[in-house]
């Protein structure tokens, strides 16, 4: 489905990826663990073509979608809910939504709101609110939302439970695996709660300092010391000195 | 109260005009925070190619055509030439200057002005180029009292209005509820997520462009029948004003620019009826000094902060 190699993208004159690859199947559950400022968030933005990679070629189903633009790059079949949710504040849920449909046929509408709102009951009920105005975790929501509205091939999450109280950070991945089994979307994920993610995915990769340093299923990587070490027991601070 | 009336309707209709140039400045300035500065002279070339419309139409020297068709004519005639400029100032003016400092398109905009003005000055000259009455009469709203004069409406002011309500309408409309107002707001709001979600954001940049200047067009259609001469300046001190009128409704803000305009209209016909025509200009422009300081964010102006 997704094949990233040799990925390199720099911010002016500084690398945040140094050279990444990785590779996600159809149907698969991958994720992607890595302290703050890995380059885990940048990854994603690249893979959807803001910014543009530097070196290394990023194909989507065997097509090369490196130099891309990011409109085209989503019309071929990514759905992204990104870093900080960016819900449209000024938009209804509703209009929020219309927006995610924006590159399907819009007569799947109905069926495809009907489908997010039995994800999220919660959005139902406020669907005639403005975006800016909901909760953390309705954004949240909303975000991952409005992303399967595209009816995506891929879905792209960048730490969907970040901020989030742990009942919603549970409700949150449990959505994800039924999208996953239940709509046959393939998904990559982006997390720093490692162990919830670690469980959820069926691979995952660890990313330090812009560079892959591991990967595995992901129970070896649950079971891993360095990877226990460095993100699951509180160890946030050994993770910098680690590296 | 005769003379209230009177320039009540006198004020309207300036207001109308005003009013749909200052959508121009709050799209644009919605979408990528650019005050441009250029869009006074696309309204002022839309003037020029109305009178052209006109003239084509022969209405010079003898009318052949009904004259609403006449009008409806050349107002789609000056809609599309004038929404080809705004495209091709976008383009060349603006968008190779995206993501450059903030400064830098601003400049382009003052630049893209003088150009455009000295490009009218060139190929239709400097001197004032004068249209004969179109639409003619008007209706008399009350009948004198002996030593009193009757509040007139024209059949022009009836048109100015009422096209200027009929737009205005079908544009908010159009940005509330069609896919493509939606593309609009969403790249208003956020583009990098716009972008995210499939829009195409440079064209949805360049279609305000386009539309902007379509309605500066009408804009340009009204000024040339109503004022009945037009010059290659017009487009500055106009352009300025309905600049005004978007501050003080709220830039940004579409229900603002429209309210602003019809308010810089009536300060205009009020002043000039009850105080003195040649300050007009100065209580217009108080009128910016006193929002900028009193209410920036201008009287349907959005604050900026928002809940993340």
């Amino acid at each position: 489905m997704l094949s990233v190699s040799g990925l390199q993208t720099y911010y002016g004159a500084i690398q945040a990826l140094k050279g990444v690859d990785l590779a996600v199947a159809q149907g698969e559950i991958v994720t992607l663990i890595g302290a703050n400022g890995a380059g885990k968030t940048t990854l994603l933005m690249t893979i959807c073509g803001n910014p543009r990679a530097r070196h290394g070629s990023i194909r989507l189903a065997g097509k090369d979608i490196t130099r891309k633009p990011t409109f085209e790059i989503i019309r071929m079949g990514i759905a992204q809910s990104p870093e900080g949710r960016r819900i449209f504040p000024r938009m209804t849920v509703m209009e929020n939504l219309q927006m995610g449909a924006l590159t399907t046929d819009p007569a799947h509408f109905e069926e495809d709101c009907e489908r997010v709102f039995a994800l999220f009951p919660r959005l139902k009920e406020r669907h005639h609110q403005r975006g800016g105005t909901l909760s953390g975790g309705e954004q949240q929501m909303l975000s991952i939302g409005r992303a399967l509205m595209s009816r995506p091939r891929l879905l792209l999450l960048d730490e969907p439970s970040l901020g989030l109280a742990p009942m919603i950070v549970k409700q949150i991945f449990s959505v994800i695996r039924e999208i996953n089994q239940q709509q046959g979307v393939t998904v990559f994920l982006v997390e720093q709660n490692a162990y919830h993610a670690l469980k959820l995915a069926n691979r995952g990769y660890v990313m330090v300092n812009g560079q892959i340093t591991m990967t595995g299923t992901g129970a070896e990587l649950l079971a891993n010391e360095e990877v226990r070490a460095a993100y699951l027991e509180g160890g946030q601070q050994k993770t910098t000195v680690g590296v | 109260m005769e003379y209230f009336l009177q320039q009540l309707i006198n004020g309207l209709t300036l207001g109308a005009i005003y009013g749909l140039i200052a959508i121009g400045y709050t799209m644009v300035y919605g979408i990528i925070g650019m005050i441009n500065f250029a869009h006074g002279d696309i309204y002022m070339v839309g003037a020029f190619i109305a009178l052209m419309g006109f003239l084509l139409l022969g209405f010079s020297d003898v009318a052949y055509l009904s004259i609403p068709i006449a009008i409806l004519l050349v107002l789609a005639f000056a809609m599309l030439f004038t929404s080809v400029y705004g495209w091709t100032v976008e383009r060349l003016a603006y968008r190779p200057l995206r993501g450059s400092f903030r400064l830098a398109p601003l400049i382009s905009a003052i630049g893209m002005s003088i150009f455009l003005q000295n490009y009218i000055q060139l190929l239709q000259g400097a001197r004032v180029k004068p249209l004969p009455p179109v639409v003619q009469g008007g209706l008399n709203l009350t009948t004198p009292i002996d030593g009193g004069f009757a509040v007139t409406i024209s059949y022009l002011q009836i048109i100015i209005i009422v096209m200027t309500v009929v737009l205005m309408t079908a544009f908010t409309l159009l940005i509330a509820k069609t896919s493509l107002g939606r593309q609009q707001r969403a790249c208003e709001q956020d583009k990098l997520m716009a972008a995210l979600v499939g829009v195409d954001v440079d064209r949805t940049i360049s279609i305000t462009f386009v539309t902007g200047a379509a309605l500066a067009a009408v804009a340009g259609l009204m000024h040339v029948m109503y004022y009945g001469v037009i010059h290659f300046y017009i487009g500055f001190l106009i352009g300025i004003k309905a600049f005004t009128a978007a501050v003080l409704g709220g830039i940004g803000s579409l229900p603002g620019a429209m309210l602003g305009g019809l308010l810089i209209g009536f300060i205009e016909a009020f002043w000039s009826g009850y105080f003195s025509v040649e300050y007009k200009d100065v209580a217009a422009f108080s009128i910016l000094v006193l929002v900028l300081i009193f209410r920036p964010t201008g009287l349907l102006g959005k604050p900026e902060i928002e809940k993340v």
